[in-house]
């Protein structure tokens, strides 16, 4: 035997989607004023009412202030220092991906998500979103002809403006939090959807989005509004170059499920951690929140989070109609130097509203993990329930598990269950498997695996695999 | 195939080991016998690669190979399996998965193609009768909720399973019922070849009325204080160990 009885963190495996596009950018000017607000409100050729709701955004968000208390250090960020749009040249108006820049598709391939005509993935429709727009949307007609509209936001702002104007901010309001507030200000692009009444959207809709260009800041937002009785499944993606400077990324989602609607909504996040010493990587801070307007509505949110510098998240749901259920499935996984603040908040506002939250936090070399939850049952809520279980596994000894779960009940009638366990990945375990014939690395993605399936399992089949890959990959070389 | 010579092996700082010497030859059954603690298990883990113990003198060779400089993973590629005396569970890994996982490792190393789950399903049905189970047991989760002997069960199986060349048992009677202890007794006589090997590590006399050993050996203090042929455990059976010393006393 070389190695000691510890299982430790080690040298970790290059960062697989660090490469540049070679791609000439069209870039705003550095800084935050109005006009750069204006200018991408221009380019993006928007409506007067668009540019007046970043403007009050705007407005408001210079009266913030950057929230403290989450469980995660960096330095101050210069939001003046940050490029508020950046687009790869060649923005005529695109008849089809035929005419996409081909570096752009290549970018996209190597990414693992083909969208040209005949590559693309079948059962799923792509929005391919680069630096701050889209460059391609797949499967369009198949989507339109079930009545689904599914856009880059910028196109959705001109092309169906009663129905965002109506819906954007409604879950997650222009003033939310400062990052939210900066986002209404500066959104670039994201992806709409909308499913009518009735309808089952017959494919999985996903975005991908891929950061580029050097000193800017990603700020998306999402909106995704499924009609009563319809049913739809969406998943994000995302990476970044490997770049020694911190990159922000600030997005907003919002998800609305009207009467007897579900949404799901899956997030496999693989931006950019930065090195073993901590340099550079995305700092990853954004807003999801979804609203259970519709009784018998349902939110369900999946994490997968494996990139990131910094991670501050907290997917929540508002359960605001009778019989509605919110979930929240999450796998964070801190490597390296990487920080994680995430969790959720269920607002259980309707009658019987049910919550379920199954964390899994996965620490290892110098990574720290905090769960941070709040479930808020408020008065009216007769007969509410929630289920939390919240997992922590550590890997070596340098790194650390925090679990800071909230809960505030005005109801008496709630039912409230809650597990928490904190676990070091078991010697023995990995032990017994390598004695079985697996290698000590095989052997720990077995052990994390199983330790993550009641997640995976809620993940769409297409990327379940993709998951576990991911998994492996940021735990490789974290065994000695 | 195996030959122990001079081993010393600590734990904690602890001595265990003081100068163990053993050899087995391929198609020979060893019996090692001995009080609680003496350090059964810890060879057992020993030849197996456990990275808490640490030989500090002696010589360990498998088929010609040095087994200390071997990675746990690399000693299972080549052929040596052990039951273990506590088997551990893994969280939502199913039997059948981890199996396969186990298998197809092996294979890869030997250079074989993998088997894909239908292949293997075949090979699994078959094995499953050896120690008398349904499916059932394949899609739960390794060893989750299993009872004492149904783990110790399903170590044969996946003994069964890989065909080791040199099994090493660790108590794996311990807990079982009288049929169970027939079934696992069939399992290792099934795999008796001229090429293979077993060493059994038990407290009870009576497993090896089904499984007859070539020689029997008790363990006393980190030493191999006696080895005789099958009788040896009748004897030891009728008269405990008291009446054994170390040889090192002897000597
Ligand atoms: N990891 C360890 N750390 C410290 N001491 C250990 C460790 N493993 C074993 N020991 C000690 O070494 C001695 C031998 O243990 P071992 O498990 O090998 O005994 P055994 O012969 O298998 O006993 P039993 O018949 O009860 O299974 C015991 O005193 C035990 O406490
Ligand atoms: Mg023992």
């Amino acid at each position: 035997m070389t190695s000691t009885s510890s299982i430790e963190a080690q040298v970790l495996q290059p960062y697989k989607y660090g490469f540049v596009t070679d791609i000439e950018s069209e870039l705003a000017p550095a800084g935050l004023n109005e006009d750069i607000i204006r200018l991408i409100s221009e380019k993006k050729g928007e409506p007067t009412w668009m540019l007046d709701w970043r403007l009050k955004a705007y407005q408001q968000w210079t009266g913030m202030t950057e929230p403290k208390w989450a469980n995660v250090k960096y330095g101050p960020i210069d939001y003046q220092a940050i490029h508020y749009y950046a687009a790869p040249k060649q923005q005529k108006k695109l008849g089809s991906l035929d005419e996409v820049d081909p570096k752009l598709l290549e970018t996209f391939e190597k990414l693992g998500i083909p969208i040209s005509e005949q590559k693309r993935l079948s059962g799923v429709a792509v929005d391919a979103v680069f630096d701050s727009v889209s460059v391609a949307t797949t499967f369009k007609e198949t989507l339109a002809a079930a009545g689904v509209i599914f856009l880059p936001i910028s196109e959705a702002i001109r092309e169906h403006p009663d129905l965002v104007r109506r819906w954007l901010g409604s879950v997650v309001p222009h003033n939310d939090n400062f990052f939210a507030a900066l986002n209404s200000a500066v959104f670039t692009d994201g992806s709409f959807a909308y499913i009518p009444k009735g309808v089952l959207c017959p494919l999985e809709l996903s975005t991908y989005f891929r950061i580029n260009a050097q000193a800017t800041g990603q700020f998306e937002r999402t909106l995704i509004v499924a009609d009563e009785g319809s049913y739809v499944s969406y998943l994000e993606g995302c990476s970044a170059p490997s770049r020694d400077e911190n990159q922000l990324h600030a997005a907003v989602v919002e998800l609305v499920a009207l009467d007897d609607a579900t949404i799901k909504y899956s997030t496999i996040q693989n931006w950019y951690p930065g090195d073993e010493h901590g340099k550079g990587g995305i700092y990853n801070f954004v807003t999801k929140r979804g609203k259970c307007a519709g009784k018998s509505s349902k939110i369900s949110w999946t994490q997968v989070e494996t990139g990131s510098a910094i991670t501050w998240k907290y997917p929540g749901c508002i359960l605001q109609g009778d019989d509605s259920v919110g979930e929240f499935y999450s796998v964070a996984v801190t490597s390296r130097r990487q920080q994680a603040d995430t969790g959720t908040k269920m607002i259980h506002i309707g009658k019987n509203t049910k919550s379920t939250i199954v964390s899994k936090g996965i620490s290892a070399d110098r990574g720290q993990n905090t769960y941070r939850g709040l479930v808020k049952i408020m008065k009216g809520a007769e007969g509410a329930r929630n289920y939390s279980q919240c997992d922590s596994m550590l890997i070596g000894d340098k790194c650390g598990a925090h679990t800071f779960p909230y809960i505030d009940v005005r109801n008496s009638s709630a039912i409230m269950e809650h597990e928490a366990s904190t676990s070091k990945i078991g010697e023995d375990q990995i032990f017994y498997l390598r004695q079985r014939g697996l290698k000590a690395e095989d052997a720990v993605s077995m052990v994390v695996a199983g330790f993550c399936k009641d997640v995976f399992r809620e993940l769409p089949m297409e990327f379940a695999v993709e998951a576990q890959n991911l998994l492996s990959i940021s735990l490789e070389g974290s065994v000695g | 195939m195996l030959q122990i010579t001079n081993l010393h092996a600590t734990a904690d700082g602890r001595e265990i080991l003081k100068g163990l010497d053993l050899s087995v030859s391929a198609g020979e059954v060893h019996a090692i016998m001995g009080p609680n603690g003496s350090g059964k298990s810890t060879l057992a883990q020993i030849l197996a690669g456990h990275p808490v113990y640490i030989v500090t003198e002696g010589l360990v060779t498998f088929e010609g190979r040095d087994l200390l400089d071997m990675e746990p993973e690399e000693r299972a590629q080549a052929g040596l399996f052990l039951a273990f005396q506590y088997p551990v569970s893994i969280r939502g890994i199913t039997n059948a998965y981890f199996l396969r996982a186990g298998v197809n490792a092996i294979r890869k190393s030997q250079g074989l193609p993998e088997l894909d789950p239908l292949d293997f399903l075949d090979v699994l049905q078959e094995k499953l009768k050896v120690i008398g189970w349904d499916d059932s047991f394949l899609n739960r989760p390794v060893n989750d909720g299993f009872s004492g002997g149904e783990k110790k069960r399903n170590e044969i199986l996946q003994m069964a399973v890989l065909e080791p060349r040199l099994a090493v048992l660790d108590e794996t009677d311990s807990g079982l019922d009288i049929d169970a202890l027939k079934t696992v007794a069939a399992a290792v006589n099934k795999l008796r070849a001229p090429e293979r090997a077993t060493i059994v590590v038990t407290h009870y006399q009576r497993l090896l009325n089904y499984i007859i050993p070539d020689v029997v050996h008790v363990l006393v203090d980190g030493r191999i204080a006696r080895s005789g042929s099958k009788e040896l455990a009748l004897e030891l059976e009728a008269r405990g160990y008291d009446w054994i010393k170390p040889e090192a006393d002897v000597a």
